[in-house]
């Protein structure tokens, strides 16, 4: 039954991923964009995870653990830039 | 594994899977960027939440010994999810992007040239 | 900055400290003396860039804060669910102000996060003068009754746990 489960769970973060693509892609402003790859992050915390599941493996936490940090610095580092013109003031 | 075990992790994921999906469906069909702003911060945080509880369960169950690493990834989310929202939020109305929400009381747009000029 | 430099600055931030340390790594001997030597130390060099120490006056309240708040993120997720998949022409979005009583940055920080993950509401950027945040609602009504809301029930309590005044 798992097996199943994880199948359904990968599907459905995979739709979410291309719907964040395709809000990636078609924008209209530059802030679309940076909340659709804040978004793209999230997801792929969670598609990493369903992967930890699927292999047991508890390896993948870290890695995960790397892109929440990393996805949540781009965020704030780009936006920042947005505001004032300069990441590090 | 026990059957309950199995189908609380599934009923976690199921539910994680969902939320994460709703996110994305709000980002990619709102109309305008204020509104597309809920889906991301909320359901998709929430969804990477269920996710994980459903994670920590199942590495709970298999290695014998309870799991809470994985808690650490949720808390980080929620705690960062509102502060990147913010942040984008506020870009947004410092390249005053357009949008079709009312205003009240005062403009935003105005306030943040004061602070930009500042 | 001249005040005294303490040993220990933020002895709450030392024990979370070493909870993730330990929580990360392993519950060995060796961790838990590595990490006590970083949590105690890391505050120490970086206190020069937090002056102000944040208290919780009533540990009890944040802890009930805290449950309440989890239980209002589900309702909230719920309900946002329904508005993103429902048609969303109905939804009746706005911008509003909402004045501000708490002084301190951290519990601002506090409100703000909350209002964020909570129903229908994101806030989107606080006044220069630090007296309003303004906020954005996915589907609101009646805004006054919402500001209302948003004051009694997250505001009035996150005063009490961490801004203590006279009464």
């Amino acid at each position: 039954m798992l097996p199943t489960v994880i199948t359904i769970c990968i599907v459905a973060l995979s739709i979410a991923l291309l719907l964040n693509l395709y809000r990636l892609a078609k924008g209209p402003t530059l802030p679309d964009r940076i909340l659709a790859l804040d978004t793209m992050y999230i997801n792929t915390i969670a598609l990493i995870v369903l992967l930890g599941i699927m292999q047991s493996s508890l390896i993948f936490f870290e890695s995960a653990m790397l892109i929440a940090m990393m996805g949540f610095v781009g965020t704030v580092a780009v936006s920042k830039y947005i505001l004032r013109g300069d990441i590090i003031e | 594994m026990p059957l309950w075990v199995e189908v609380t992790v599934s009923v976690f994921l199921l539910f994680g899977a969902f939320f994460a999906l709703v996110g994305s469906i709000g980002l990619a069909k709102l109309p305008d960027f204020f509104r597309r702003l809920h889906g991301p911060t909320k359901a998709t945080t929430l969804g990477v939440g269920g996710m994980i509880l459903g994670s920590m369960l199942y590495f709970t169950q298999m290695e014998h010994q309870f799991q809470f690493q994985e808690l650490l990834i949720t808390l980080f989310l929620f705690i960062t999810a509102p502060a990147s929202a913010h942040i984008v939020a506020k870009a947004a109305l410092h390249l005053k992007v357009q949008h079709k929400a009312k205003h009240t009381e005062q403009q935003p747009e105005e306030e943040q040239d004061k602070e930009a000029d500042s | 900055m001249s005040h005294k430099k303490r040993i220990i600055p933020h002895p709450v931030l030392s024990l979370l400290m070493l909870i993730t340390w330990m929580v990360l790594n392993s519950f060995s001997p060796g961790h838990f003396l590595l990490g006590t030597f970083l949590a105690l130390l890391i505050p120490y060099l970086v206190q020069d860039f937090w002056p102000n120490a944040v208290k919780v006056h009533k540990p009890l309240h944040l802890i009930w804060y805290i449950i309440k708040v989890t239980g209002d993120i589900m309702v909230a997720n719920f309900v946002v669910a329904k508005q993103i998949l429902g048609p969303s022409d109905k939804l009746n979005a706005a911008f509003f102000d909402i004045p501000l009583e708490i002084e301190n940055d951290f519990t601002i920080s506090v409100l703000a996060g909350t209002i964020s993950l909570t129903p229908g509401t994101v806030s989107a950027d606080l006044s220069p003068d630090r007296k309003r945040l303004i906020v954005h609602a996915l589907n609101v009504n009646d805004i006054e009754a919402e500001i209302n809301l948003i004051k009694q029930r997250y505001e009035q309590p996150l005063k009490e746990i961490f801004e203590c005044y006279p009464q």
